[in-house]
């Protein structure tokens, strides 16, 4: 049986930017966003991920979860490759405020300033922000 | 204009569902177009046909209501995040061996792919959440 996404708005590219604000874990924004990531790279769009404040946590190395009883979700920043996605970019103000580095990180990233950033949003058809 | 509209928020706790049906009420009112509303998150909460507020309190579920069927708006829940949350239609309910159906009659559960031909054909994809 063919999926909804496989036979609605063909050949229509936009450019979708996916605004990761939030912690991994916490509250369940990044599991579920990063659920909307993988079904729009699924209609053959032009996505981007950006993550800012909290957010920059999601692409931490070393998550471990078994503590706190959820699943450890962040090999799958690893396989947005797979599905074509590679722009990921990162606010640096963000990441130097919460002591981190491109090093701490588990997927190769762009590091950006909050104006580049914002450049980057007004070049975008839909920006959704989670 | 076209709009799309994502509310990724519950009702009452958050004002983003009431934010959205203001900005509905005032677009339709405008001769602009809604072509889909699509519940995310904790949002799918605004479909609970079970919702019964104070009397002197606005009744999110009902305002949605009243207002798809006078402008036959499509409205969208989100099947996983539906589940997740205890939201099922009659089908769903049946399929899980569940005893009742909660999902108010003008919404429809439908997958992600929703969300992004909302974004592809809408001229405007605008977010309501926290």
């Amino acid at each position: 049986m063919a999926e909804p996404w496989e036979e609605q708005s063909e050949g229509t590219v936009k450019k979708f930017m996916f605004v990761n604000r939030k912690a991994p874990y916490g509250t369940i924004y990044a599991l579920e966003s990063l659920e909307v990531v993988l079904i729009t790279a699924a209609f053959d769009q032009d996505v981007s991920l950006v993550f800012t404040d909290d957010g920059v946590f999601q692409i931490k190395k070393g998550q471990s979860t078994a503590g706190i009883g959820m699943k450890n979700f962040s090999p799958t920043y690893r396989a947005l490759e797979g599905y074509d996605i590679e722009k990921l970019y990162v606010d640096k103000e963000s990441l130097d405020a919460r002591g981190l580095t491109a090093a701490d990180l588990i997927v190769d990233v762009e590091i950006l300033s909050r104006q580049q950033l914002a450049d980057l949003m007004n070049e975008q058809d839909v920006v959704m922000s989670f | 204009m076209k709009f799309g509209i994502l509310i990724n928020e519950g009702p009452f706790t958050h004002q983003a569902a009431d934010s959205a049906y203001q900005f509905a009420k005032a677009a339709i009112a405008g001769g602009h177009e809604i072509f889909r509303v699509f519940f995310y998150h904790d949002g799918v909460n605004n479909a609970s046909d079970y919702s019964v507020p104070p009397q002197d309190d606005r009744n999110v579920t009902d305002n949605w209501v009243k207002l798809a069927e006078a402008n036959k708006i499509d409205m969208v829940v989100c099947i996983a995040a539906a589940q997740r949350r205890g939201l099922l239609d009659a089908n769903e309910a049946q399929r899980q061996g569940k005893r009742g159906d909660n999902i108010a009659p003008v919404f429809r559960i439908s997958g992600l792919g929703q969300l992004v031909e909302a974004g592809i054909e809408c001229d405007r994809l605008l977010t309501f959440g926290d």
